[in-house]
């Protein structure tokens, strides 16, 4: 025997997507310039066909059924694609609750025992309840990779290699040095050393927030690093509470060449490298 | 058996690694390279180790080794064109290769090399006029 929900949902397909419709509608006065009405039509009728054509007696109670697979597939590419939008978790979340009472409104005029009514009920609430639960996954999933991605970008953003002038590369450092940076800083400088054969790197340290005995480690590292590649290393934009962290703290940088600023640690790599600027003289 | 053959050019002895050292080869290469910087009277050791994609701790302190053996018999370490991943395994293994010259590549391994010679030179031949000064 065929569950009577089964019956009733495959006979009023149509009546439940226009309800789900109307009452996303509703909701979603807020938000029509994020997804226009054809759009959000299309995509609740796939969901929902998709849903009530994979339905049987076997799946109705088990939402991680292989059956569903389809339906759960459509919901995490919408779930995600709302992340990327920008629609907020409420949305997300009403999208599905909204199918649920459309599915359960349209059970009650179907089902006139209230016993039965409530029993269906109860089954398809189970399994629209955790086909929400996935959903929100996904939109959190979705998020995180936004996250992750402009992580990526930040540190990819926040290490340029700059080059100063023929065999002198500069490298701004902004943020805070911790491991993962450094060796981010570390290899994009060696492969720039590498690739330019340049033989001076100034790292100018100014837009770093604070210096701890990590960061200088992390410093000291990376000036190693340079000088076993065969070049060698300048750190410049060491501001006087810089200086007074690092005596306090007990670091020994003596074996570094530390400069205030980014222009004499610039003088200084043109006396290394036996270059001179001069003023150019006025023809008179 | 394998082994690294060591090039003289002038006052310098030249090494090109071309192959990722094992232990046994590395030890050979100390001993060579030292009766070598003993023999030919080198002035410089030029270790090309462009080709090398894998050094360990061992290898690091046989590099450093070879650069204090060869001080101790007056002639200077250069080594040239190691690669960023192998600085920064060295520098993580904590061992920064002090008291061992560097250079991006051969050539400026070599100009390196040149230019400690020259200063040497020049020293010598300052003391020569401090002599030649003092007994006139």
């Amino acid at each position: 025997m065929k569950n009577e929900s089964i019956k009733i949902f495959q006979k009023k397909k149509q009546a439940v997507l226009e309800k789900w419709i109307h009452i996303q509608s509703q909701d979603q006065i807020l938000n029509n310039d994020l997804i226009t009405n054809e759009d959000l039509r299309i995509q609740s009728e796939e969901l929902l066909f998709a849903f009530i054509d994979n339905l049987s007696d076997s799946n109705i109670d088990n939402a991680e059924s292989r059956d569903f697979e389809s339906v759960v597939d459509i919901l995490s590419s919408i779930s995600i694609s709302r992340a990327k939008q920008g629609y907020s978790p409420r949305e997300t979340g009403n999208y599905i609750y909204s199918l649920k009472e459309a599915l359960l409104s349209t059970l009650s005029e179907e089902i006139k025992d209230p016993a039965t009514l409530y029993a269906q009920s109860m089954i398809i609430n189970k399994l629209l309840d955790s086909f929400s639960t996935s959903t929100f996954e996904t939109f959190i999933k979705g998020r995180e990779d936004v996250i992750f991605r402009q992580t990526d970008e930040i540190t990819q953003i926040s290490t340029p290699v700059i080059r100063l002038w023929d065999g002198i590369l500069a490298l701004p450092i902004i943020g805070t040095l911790d491991s993962s940076r450094t060796q981010v800083v570390m290899e994009s400088l060696l492969q720039e050393i590498v690739e330019t054969g340049s033989s001076i790197a100034i790292l100018d340290i100014s837009g770093v927030p604070a210096v701890d005995s990590l960061v200088a480690q992390h410093l000291i590292k990376t000036v190693s690093a340079t000088r076993l590649m065969g070049a060698e290393c300048i750190i410049s934009g060491i501001r006087p509470e810089i200086a007074q962290t690092v005596v306090h703290l007990g670091i020994d940088l003596s074996t570094i060449i530390t400069k205030a600023t980014l222009a004499s640690a610039l003088k200084t790599a043109f006396i290394m490298l036996n270059l001179e600027v001069n003023k150019k003289q006025r023809v008179k | 058996m394998e082994k690294i053959p060591i090039l003289r050019m002038g006052h310098f002895l030249l090494v090109t690694i071309q192959v990722d050292l094992y232990d046994q080869l590395a030890e050979n290469l100390e001993a060579d390279l030292v009766s070598m910087v003993s023999k030919t009277n080198a002035k410089g050791v030029l270790i090309d180790v462009s080709s090398v994609s894998i050094i360990d701790s061992f290898m690091g302190r046989i590099l450093g080794n070879i650069a204090t053996m060869s001080k101790i018999m007056d002639a200077d370490t250069v080594v040239v064109g190691m690669q960023p991943a192998v600085a920064i395994t060295l520098v993580e293994l904590g061992l920064p290769l002090k008291g061992v010259y560097t250079a991006l590549n051969v050539e400026r391994g070599m100009e390196l090399l040149r230019s400690k010679i020259l200063l040497e030179e020049e020293d010598q031949e300052e003391e020569n006029d401090d002599d030649t000064d003092s007994t006139e």
